[in-house]
């Protein structure tokens, strides 16, 4: 029993689609300077950057990959909130953004030029600038594989008399259109109300799921009964990598995830502290990772309780094997809503369900019982909770959040990309001289080219999977360092240029050194590592990630001591603003306490922790 | 945002939200009559959830107007 696309639907998609483009055209006569092309003209207010903060992170591939987390791992999965995301945002709230707002810079990588050198900033800058368009690709080729999974243009494209393979590059094409055409309209504001609009969308969308699913199992205790042990229990049995399920103990979790990876992520990366960069004064910029951290907190009730939901469902297999078709009978193995995977069997040419395979053979691995354990798919978690709950209206209600997420996602990296592309590599090292116009038309055409290489980019994709794999992974080698980098250039003032740079450069080469020489698990030598020698076997993927970002870490952090402490730091007096030990605190004595950075820090971590209790 | 544009986002919120209830309520209204092939149809969540959204839309709309936006 399971519901199908109508008119109606397709009515609130379209909507949806005509109000992100409406906003565009609204926004674009007060797009008058560069400043307010690029950063909103600073004057945000901090509660719309607190929610653009976590909806521009917020793309549809954590929406769908938390919920195939949730159904994969269990609640452990909040871990990449209680102990990853929210420690992580009053950090950056409370002793990074007074640097970054301070220091009056455009970017993330220009405010390395001021502290470190010129060196250093375009080493981010070209990094940060590649990886936000491929990612920005990598969310549009989700979409369009999500919209051929659900079949939800099937129907327009037979009336049309078109084939269904056009519906792929339709997608692509669509949703590339759409979102370049709101960020060259309305360039960073349009991509905040957007991301605002997704907020509001995804509880709307996502809520009335939770609860109905929540209602169907015999609410929070009947979820419990229904799940393996330790389903329910972020910590229990994490003391050892061998009894949880993410396979990763408690030092790895804290360190890997908890500091390295999360700090890595919201305090460096430009994507989410452009949103704060642009809030209206520093009180506001500093309020708004805060802000963003409560409702943060709660998300995975939203996103991690669907896959949770999913699995704790008797196995409904008309819905699991055919997505977005109406009911067949068939015996394709299922977990709750989740099917195993396809794949096509070498003899028959038929699709059959995947099996997990021993180490090396083709021999299929079994469970307890001698049965066979086959691989599911867990990112189908989402889309089949909306098709077996959600009534006509409501299920496009439900698919136009999961198009808004994709749509954030990709305006989020573009308007990234277009502000690290005309700041900090055409006017650095192209032409310093323009006019303020000249560089809002170099935005514009950066947005434009950002769009056209997130295609190019999706359709590599498409044809090479490992190129996603590979991109991931590349993605850890330059992110997992650069914290290091940042925490010793804004809190000891010795840190210089040269050590910066090559910390930086160490790190990277650290990560993938480690990279060649570790396995996770029950995979053979290639892009999941190993392809010089195996000198470690890691229970999980994760363990072997939440290593690598240490070692990273650890080795910029080291390198870039040794490093500063041979050769010359800056004056004090060059540092002013860009140094703890040197600026003077942002004074809030005036604001009412609950109005304080510090004291809603506070109370932000003492939630999370009673929220790490709740669910030990 | 108010200061730089004169545009109130959760203006926006609200007609948008305001549009989704009124057509999610309009479909729960007609699913009482001809009941949807889903699970748990019969709590109606639409048409509960539809009217939830339209109340809120419409304080949105009706708190955040550009004309009352501007006078605060």
């Amino acid at each position: 029993m399971t519901t199908t696309l109508a008119w109606i639907d397709y009515l609130i998609m379209l909507i949806y689609l005509a109000f992100v483009l409406g906003i565009g055209f609204a926004l674009k006569k007060f797009m008058k300077t560069s400043e307010d092309f690029f950063l909103s003209g600073r004057s945000i207010p901090a509660w719309v950057a607190g929610l653009a903060f976590i909806s521009a992170n917020l793309g549809a591939q954590e929406v769908i990959g938390m919920a195939a987390s949730g159904a994969k791992y269990g609640i452990a999965t909040s871990h990449f909130y209680w102990l990853g995301a929210i420690p992580a945002m009053v950090f950056v709230g409370i002793f990074m953004m007074p640097f970054y707002y301070g220091s009056r810079a455009h970017s993330v990588p220009e405010y390395l030029r001021l502290r470190f050198d010129e060196k250093t900033r375009g080493l981010n800058a070209i990094t940060f600038a590649a990886m936000t368009v491929l990612s920005s690709g990598i969310s549009m080729l989700a979409m369009a594989k999500l919209i051929v999974v659900l079949h939800i243009f099937d129907a327009p494209f037979a009336s049309l008399g078109l084939s269904s393979e056009w519906i792929f590059h339709a997608s692509i094409v669509l949703s590339a259109v759409i979102v370049l055409g709101y960020v060259y309209l309305g360039g960073l504001t349009s991509a905040i109300y957007n991301e605002v609009l997704q907020f509001f969308l995804i509880v709307a969308g996502f809520l009335p799921l939770v609860l109905l699913g929540l209602k169907n199992v015999g609410g929070w205790d009947g979820l419990r009964h229904s799940l393996p042990t330790g389903f329910t229990h972020a910590w229990v049995g994490m003391s050892q990598a061998s009894t949880n399920p993410l396979g990763v103990e408690v030092f790895g979790l804290a360190m890997g995830l908890g500091f390295v990876l999360s700090f890595g992520y919201w305090c460096t990366d430009f994507l989410v502290v452009q949103r704060a960069m642009a809030a209206d004064s520093m009180t506001s910029a500093r309020r708004t990772p805060l802000i963003a951290a409560i409702p943060k907190m709660f998300f995975p009730f939203l996103v991690i309780m669907p896959g949770l939901i999913a699995i704790a469902l008797p196995a409904v297999q008309e819905a699991a094997a055919q997505p977005g078709k109406a009911a067949t009978a068939t015996s394709w193995p299922s977990k709750g809503l989740i099917p195993a995977e396809a794949e096509k069997d070498p003899k028959t040419g038929e699709m059959v369900p995947k099996y997990l395979r021993q180490a090396g053979s083709d021999e299929p691995l079994l469970d307890a019982n001698g049965q066979k354990q086959y691989a599911y798919d867990y990112n189908l978690a989402i889309p089949n909770m909306l098709l077996h709950y959600f009534p006509t209206g409501m299920l496009g209600l439900g698919l136009t959040a999961l198009l808004a997420s994709f749509m954030s996602g990709m305006a989020g990296n573009i308007t990234a990309f277009n502000t690290v592309g005309t700041y900090d590599i055409y006017k650095a090292y192209i032409n310093r001289s323009g006019t303020d116009r000249h560089y809002i038309w170099i935005g514009q055409l950066a947005t434009l080219f950002g769009t056209i290489v997130s295609i190019a980019a999706a359709y590599a994709a498409a044809q090479f999977n490992n190129i996603m794999d590979a991109l991931q992974l590349v993605f850890g080698f330059v992110n997992a360092p650069l914290f290091a980098t940042f925490l010793l250039g804004m809190f000891w003032k010795r840190t210089t240029g040269h050590g910066a740079f090559f910390g930086l450069l160490s790190g990277t080469a650290a990560a993938a050194i480690f990279q060649s020489l570790t396995l996770p698990a029950g995979a053979g030598p290639g892009i999941k590592g190993g392809w010089l020698a195996n000198l470690h076997t890691f229970p999980s993927e994760m363990a072997q990630n939440f290593w690598l970002a240490i070692f990273a870490w650890t080795t910029c952090f080291l390198v870039t001591i040794a490093v500063s402490l041979f050769t010359k730091a800056r004056e004090d007096k060059d540092l002013v603003g860009l140094v703890y030990s040197l600026t003077e605190k942002p004074r809030e004595d005036h604001l009412s306490w609950y109005k304080r950075p510090l004291a809603l820090g506070i109370v932000v971590l003492i939630m999370t922790a009673a929220l790490n209790l709740i669910f030990y | 945002m108010t200061s730089g544009s004169h545009l109130s986002i959760w203006f926006f919120v609200g007609i948008l939200l305001a549009f989704y209830g009124l057509i999610i309520a309009g479909a729960g209204i007609y699913g009482w009559f001809v009941p949807p092939q889903v699970h748990l149809a019969q709590y109606h969540a639409d048409l509960w959830w539809g009217l939830l959204l339209l109340a809120i839309g419409v304080f949105y709309c009706y708190h955040f107007a550009p004309r009352k936006a501007r006078a605060r």
